[in-house]
């Protein structure tokens, strides 16, 4: 498969670096600008690093539509950063179809929750800190998507980590936020352990091969080489895939590693919007679909992610079901709608799965930016039973939620209509069973959705009057990125159409490699308008009765439950116990295993010391006797004669000088005595 | 007129050294102790001028001699200055009681 060499642009370089300077700006000197200027100055910083790499991701897309498809390939060199034995990798970003649809909802979008945050924000003592992480977290989503090889990509996988470990605890004096940023942290580890392998036995198997490489064009190039390798008996493709399928699991929130997007809804909601929402957690989906070419050379890894994929948008639409928080409904929403993607990446249809992305990222952010300001007007409030009644109390909030809550629930002709039914037509052609999740999955969508919209939005207002007293719609930085958004929503889906070509000529490039994915063989009309007729149904029966539930109150939501012996409903209300489950197996058995290693240290290691030491002390003790009598009897024996001749010469030095002359006047008569004798002997 | 013979000489200077040593020895008191050592020196002065007027060596002797005395000027000038710190010290010059470093 040749790819071509990419073409040197230079400014692209600008898209991620510039909300790394802004970063750097806010992040050393953002106390004092906010001292001195105010937090205008801050936020104006904040939106217009993200403005400069915006234009100059609209540029980037221009400069690729002006090219031919086939050479829609563009990079910036920065330096070479590792260069050892045979792993080479440079600091250099690389624009595609792929990623020029990554960066323009990353900093479209990106920047709209900018400028809401600066409404949303502004009562806030550290808001130079939130705008320093938000940029920072641009900067690294940007490195993630632009990233020209695997490895620097992880560095942007583990730079939005940490990220949104300090956004979602970024209100740290409540000690939950900083647990759940914990959580989310930990968690993302635990795939980032699966990413790295996948990327050291990517990189080991290649380099066996002779082009050890983690370039992506190079990757592309020669990954024809690990068709039909083995490793302990495993093909290497599939291993390689499956171990970089865990890494997406952790950041795209799928099972099982889904548990802490919920949680992260402690941090504020701009961030829940921009990176629980709408951009980090995709970049899971984003990494199958860059790497495309490498699952497509492992159906068993596409298998899994498709079955993943369904499995966590059923089970987090079936939890979303309950929730009476109205960011956790969101929350579990993006869990459920990241399944759809990934069932889409697990099926082969990857355009599909992009575009559903693209589209989820302007609902999604339109939902949880209105969610934002529905809790900004009820002074914090995020209980949906509290609320009630807003429609004419926050007209903007309230229209535009309504578009956003239309589009994720499927309804043409929005948005998310057109990408949520190109992934079920897909999946319908390739796993039948999978669509019937899907299809289900898509009423369960329409009921939640429009649950949590007639309960904050209809009927009457069941907050208290002091709240009541105080409704207000948010100020406009916050309502005119809700517009845009839901005017997204509106129209993003005009791109698939006619047919899909628009959006699946532009990534073919990317998505085609092998023959795969790309171009379809497209099925008959009459099956795919019956699939629309049977979607928009299932759709329509869900609103209708969340509708009968919610707003009329015709049928109470009890009686389902009691009808089911209410095991259903708990099952869902506890989220099917799986923090529990985690608490037990996980917590529980690493609890377990630190114990045994405890006992083990305290009798077996704690022994084996211990005994040792006796040993010691006992030869000690020997070592001390002889010390005792022998050396120190020796040392003992030379003082003592010591001692005993200075006392008997110490009488000489009687102080007395007159004793010191007879002395000297006894020792020359002597001397000369004896002379004299000598003399006359001789 | 008959000279005095050199043995003369001699003898005196012996008398003068046993009498200065003789103080040496059995004075108590430090400054008849510097005493005796002037008397030392000078019978070492007789001695050098004695040789020197029979000896036939010239001059030498009486400048030795010379030496010795403002030798024995410069000792006394110390010689004193000692004795007077150790009474500062001890309030007394007892040369007996000045026995301290023994302890």
């Amino acid at each position: 498969m040749s790819a071509p060499t990419p073409a040197s642009w230079p400014l692209l370089a600008l898209v991620p670096l510039a909300p790394l300077a802004g970063a750097a700006v806010l992040g050393l000197g953002g106390a004092a600008i906010q001292k001195r200027l105010g937090k205008g100055a801050v936020g104006a910083i904040a939106c217009a690093t993200v403005g400069v790499s915006f234009l100059v991701a609209v540029a980037g897309f221009v400069k690729l539509l002006g090219m031919a498809p086939e050479a829609r390939l563009v990079g910036a060199h920065l330096f070479p950063w590792i260069d050892v034995g045979t792993l080479r990798v440079d600091a250099a970003f690389l624009l595609d179809p792929l990623s020029a649809v990554m960066i323009l909802v990353v900093t479209g979008i990106g920047g709209l929750i900018h400028v809401y945050a600066t409404g949303y924000m502004h009562d806030d003592e550290a808001f130079w800190r939130f705008f320093a992480y938000l940029n920072l977290f641009t900067f690294a989503m940007l490195t993630l998507v632009l990233g020209d090889s695997l490895l620097l990509m992880f560095v942007g996988w583990e730079g939005v980590g940490f990220c949104s470990w300090g956004l979602i605890g970024f209100w740290h004096k409540e000690v939950a936020n900083g647990r759940a940023g914990n959580k989310a942290f930990i968690v993302n580890r635990v795939g980032d352990f699966g990413f790295v392998l996948g990327m050291f036995l990517l990189f080991w198997s290649l380099d066996a091969r002779g082009h050890g490489t983690l370039d992506f064009v190079e990757l592309r190039r020669h990954a024809h080489l690990l068709e039909g390798g083995t490793f302990w008996g495993w093909p290497i493709a599939t291993l390689v895939t499956l171990l970089l399928f865990v890494g997406a699991t952790g950041k795209s929130a799928q099972i099982p590693l889904y548990v802490w997007l919920p949680d992260a809804m402690a941090g504020p909601t701009p961030v829940s919007a921009l990176i629980h929402a709408a951009t980090m957690v995709t970049a899971g989906v984003y990494m199958i679909a860059r790497l495309n070419f490498l699952y497509a050379m492992a159906p068993a890894t596409l298998a899994v992610v498709a079955v993943v994929g369904a499995a966590t948008a059923l089970l987090a639409a079936t939890i979303a079901l309950a929730q009476n928080d109205i960011k956790r409904v969101l929350a579990y929403s993006t869990v459920s709608q990241l399944g759809y993607m990934f069932l889409a990446m697990g099926v082969g249809a990857y355009a599909a799965g992009i575009f559903h992305l693209m589209t989820h990222a302007f609902f999604k952010a339109c939902l949880f930016l209105g969610s934002g300001s529905v809790i900004h007007a009820m002074g914090g409030e995020q209980d949906m039973r509290k609320m009630g009644g807003l429609w004419s109390r926050l007209p903007a909030t309230s229209k535009t939620f309504l578009v956003s809550t239309l589009a994720i629930a499927g309804i043409p002709p929005l948005a998310g209509f057109f990408s949520k039914d190109e992934i079920l037509l897909q999946t319908y052609l390739a796993r039948p069973a999978l669509w019937t999740i899907g299809l289900a999955v898509a009423g369960l969508t329409a009921f939640y959705m429009f649950r949590q919209f007639f309960m904050t939005f209809a009927g009457e207002c069941r907050a208290d009057h002091h709240t009541q007293a105080h409704l207000h719609e948010s100020p406009s930085s916050m309502t005119v990125p809700l517009w845009i958004l839901a005017t997204g929503a509106v129209l993003a889906g005009f791109l698939w159409i006619p047919r899909a070509s628009l959006f699946d000529a532009w990534l073919a490039p990317v998505t085609a490699a092998h023959g795969h994915g790309g171009h379809h063989e497209h099925p008959p009309w009459g099956l795919e308008l019956g699939l629309m007729g049977g979607s928009v149904l299932a759709a329509a029966a869900g609103i209708l009765l969340a509708w009968a539930m919610y707003a009329r109150r015709a049928i109470r939501p009890e009686a389902f439950s009691e009808a089911l012996g209410g095991l259903p409903y708990r099952a869902v209300l506890n989220k099917w116990w799986v923090d529990e489950l985690y608490e037990l197996v996980f917590v529980g058995g690493l609890l377990a295993l630190c114990r045994a290693a405890a006992w083990f240290d305290l009798h077996v290691i704690d022994g084996v010391v211990n005994g040792a030491a006796a040993v010691t002390r006992g030869v000690s003790r020997l070592a001390g006797l002889f010390d005792n009598h022998v050396v120190d009897g020796a040392v003992n024996g030379v003082a003592a004669v010591t001692q005993f001749t200075g006392r008997r010469f110490r009488n000489f030095q009687s102080g007395a000088i007159t004793w010191y002359v007879y002395v000297i006047l006894l020792g020359v008569v002597g001397s000369v005595l004896l002379y004299r004798s000598l003399a006359v002997a001789s | 007129m008959s000279e005095i013979p050199l043995q003369h000489w001699v003898v005196l200077s012996g008398l003068l050294f046993a009498l200065g040593l003789f103080c040496v020895v059995t004075r108590r008191n430090a400054i008849g102790i510097l005493m005796g050592i002037e008397l030392v020196l000078n019978s070492a002065n007789v001695n050098y001028v004695a040789f020197a007027r029979y000896g036939g060596g010239g001059y030498d002797g009486q400048v030795f001699a010379i030496f010795v005395i403002a030798l024995a000027a410069a000792e006394a000038a110390i010689g004193l200055a000692i004795v007077l710190g150790i009474y500062q010290q001890f309030e007394t010059i007892d040369v007996e009681a000045t026995d301290r470093l023994r302890r």
